[in-house]
């Protein structure tokens, strides 16, 4: 009997084997599901962009709702003992649980979303959002009549202030008494907590939502108060032509199609991958007609210039929160600080969180 | 303290609306508990509701309907627990565990092709011009029905509980089986009973979310809530009113912390975001500290298992 099992274990590892010599294993780590219909679903449209285009030479495998923390080890773990060859992590706090991971398993490729800690196996890439949340911002600052945006934002890490300063700074730009509530919910994915943020937002008077939440709750608060709000993430056209009245769609098929294609290639090599609406990675989805055509106009023009690389979102002068000098008149935000960015720029109130 | 631009009566009729679904799972779980059975499965009955719920009403334009099929739907999640509980005799803590687990996974594949879709609304009831009273209207006359359902089930526990033949009997059953079956009672059948009554309640939490809160489907949209309703009864020493209390606590505290965030008043988001729970527990371990009496007041047979035979 003893026997039998040592024997079908050697020939299913020699199966596995054989199974791994022409095929190109490829993990995804989800923080939410990939229902959501914001973040992990495109990450999961992804995904299946990748099976697509390598049909029998990929296999897929993926992991929804893995917790931020001791838990993602064990997911990454497991998918590289099963033989991934390279294994996506697609959530900001995965950053330490995936650099650890990467250290045991020297020869699985790794490569994080949206984090800066990077190793020999560890690849980041993230996307300028922020340069679609300018494109948000300029809609806001004209569409709001009572002069209140609000935005409901995660977790306080440099992703999340990049695109709260950036909307700020073009609805302030359009409208100059603009005033933006920004409330910390503390979750990427809570669909009650989202849309008793989106109340709280429009109780308080706010006529735009925004949010930095993966699920579409707060479409459908907006929806019910006769509010605008914009997709994220995902399209969420469903929720169009209004509340929604645009959207960030984030577009990883290129990206992971390329870095499959590396790991078989042997050419995969560490990076630092961080694209916008250049390359397509950020696109804005369409601009409904409840946006008069000049605003609609002004908006996609701002979009091209951003894509064409003529402007760039953080063009001074800019002042910090504190009212100190950020970027003297015509400078350029440089990539790390943006990175890095811990602070408000100046106009907003409140403080951020630790 | 100036509150900015909170508005307190939007506010009030904002926390109703957001505690209701713990409120109704809480109070499903109490007369659970109170017959004696400790169902951990709370979570994963509120969501197999949110499902059954929100593909009833979609299919049939109904919102009325689709809280029916909730509450169906998780009693039949209940009723897996009642058999495997009280007929095979398993043991409670782990098959509730199980519960949750079967419920999360098995709502997903159940909502997969109802992703992104919007259920027909489920609108606030107007009591004629009652309604625009100022002040009371927006509180008290114009709030989803499941709401008045909510308080109305309190008062109903409460008087069920306290007085009637029936109730003593599921008291009597929670507080001794042995006991209740000498007499003559059948523990299994009070027990099926409450475990059923659970189930439908936690299963209208879950449609609450589902077609009133959110309301959309999207998997796990939960997110804890059932722990949270499990959690109120215990600290609530296993009392409707108090039920009532802990859980518009919460969503008190949780709503006013969002508003207080909205306005801009400068209190530091971290000590907002955790007290939710930090006043809840103190309020409630409070009004319990009473030790002995606490303790006298939780069911002696709490998940015990029971056979005619021992």
């Amino acid at each position: 009997m003893k026997k039998n099992i040592i024997l079908a274990a050697i020939a299913a590892l020699g199966l596995g084997a054989a199974a791994q010599a022409d095929t190109t294993k490829v993990g995804f780590v989800y923080v939410g599901p990939i229902g959501d219909g914001g973040w992990t679903y495109e990450h999961h449209q992804g995904l299946l962009a990748v099976e697509e285009e390598f049909g029998d030479k990929v296999e897929t495998v993926y992991q929804e709702n893995v917790p931020e923390g001791a838990d993602a080890e064990r997911a990454m773990t497991q998918m590289a003992l099963q033989g991934a060859d390279i294994i996506f992590t697609t959530s900001f706090g995965y950053m330490d649980p995936t650099i650890n991971v990467a250290a045991k398993f020297p020869n699985v490729k790794f490569e994080h979303a949206t984090g800066y800690k990077r190793a020999d196996n560890v690849s980041t890439y993230s996307a300028r959002f922020y340069e679609g949340r300018a494109v948000q911002g300029h809609i806001a600052g004209k569409m709001t009549k009572s002069n209140k945006i609000g935005y409901i934002a995660s977790f306080p890490i440099p992703e999340v202030i990049r695109g709260i300063n950036s909307a700020y700074l073009h609805a302030k730009k359009v409208n100059p008494d603009v005033e933006m509530s920004v409330i910390w919910v503390y979750t990427w994915f809570d669909p009650a907590k989202e849309a008793d943020a989106a109340k709280a937002l429009i109780d308080n008077g706010i006529d735009v939502v925004l949010q930095h939440t993966d699920s579409t709750a707060p479409q459908a608060a907006a929806a019910e108060a006769g509010v605008i709000s914009f997709g994220q993430a995902s399209d969420m056209a469903e929720y169009g032509p209004t509340p929604r009245v645009s959207s960030i769609i984030d577009n990883w098929a290129p990206y992971y199609i390329d870095r499959v294609q590396a790991v078989m290639d042997g050419t995969w090599e560490s990076v630092d991958t961080w694209d916008g609406i250049s390359t397509g990675m950020v696109k804005i989805g369409e601009i409904t007609e409840a946006v008069p055509a000049d605003v609609k106009a002004e908006a996609e023009a701002l979009r091209d210039a951003i894509g064409a690389g003529e402007y760039h979102p953080f063009t001074g002068p800019i002042n910090k929160q504190d009212g100190s000098v950020w970027l003297a008149e015509g400078e350029v935000a440089d990539d790390g600080t943006l990175a890095g960015m811990n602070f408000y720029i100046e106009g907003i109130t409140g403080d951020i969180p630790n | 303290m100036d509150f900015g631009s909170i508005n307190p009566v939007l506010l009030i009729a904002a926390l109703m609306l957001a505690s209701t679904p713990i409120l109704l799972a809480a109070l499903g779980e109490l007369i659970v508990e109170k017959s004696g059975v400790l169902n951990l499965g709370v979570e994963g009955m509120m969501i197999v509701g949110a499902i059954s719920g929100f593909i009833v009403a979609v299919e049939t334009g109904s919102p009325a309907l689709g809280f029916v099929a909730a509450a169906i739907g998780a009693t039949i999640m209940a009723l897996i627990f009642g058999v495997l509980t009280q007929l095979l005799l398993s043991n409670q803590v782990a098959t509730g565990l199980g519960l949750t687990l079967f419920g999360l996974g098995v709502s997903a594949l159940m909502g997969q092709s109802y992703v992104g879709i919007r259920p027909p609304a489920s609108p606030r009831l107007t009591f004629f011009g009652l309604s625009e009273v100022p002040v009371i209207g927006p509180i008290a006359f114009n709030q989803h029905a499941m709401v008045y359902v909510s308080l109305a089930l309190v008062v109903a526990i409460w008087w069920y509980l306290k007085r009637t033949r029936s109730g003593l009997i599921l008291r009597a059953v929670g507080e001794s089986h042995d006991a209740a079956h000498a007499l003559g009672y059948s523990v299994l059948k009070t027990r099926f009973a409450a475990i059923a009554f659970g189930g439908a309640c936690a299963g209208l939490g879950g449609a609450f979310l589902s077609l009133v809160i959110v309301p959309q489907w999207t998997e796990g949209m939960t997110a804890g809530r059932g722990w949270i309703a499990l959690a109120i009864v215990v600290f609530a020493s296993w009392r409707p009113w108090r039920v009532l209390l802990g859980a518009y606590l919460f969503g008190g505290v949780t709503v006013l912390q969002l508003n207080l965030q909205a306005a801009g008043i400068a209190i530091p988001v971290e000590l907002l975001s955790m007290s939710p729970y930090l006043i809840t527990i103190l309020v409630l371990v409070l009004i319990s500290s009473d030790k002995r009496r606490a303790a006298a007041n939780a069911p002696a047979s709490l998940g015990r298992s029971f056979h005619a035979s021992a």
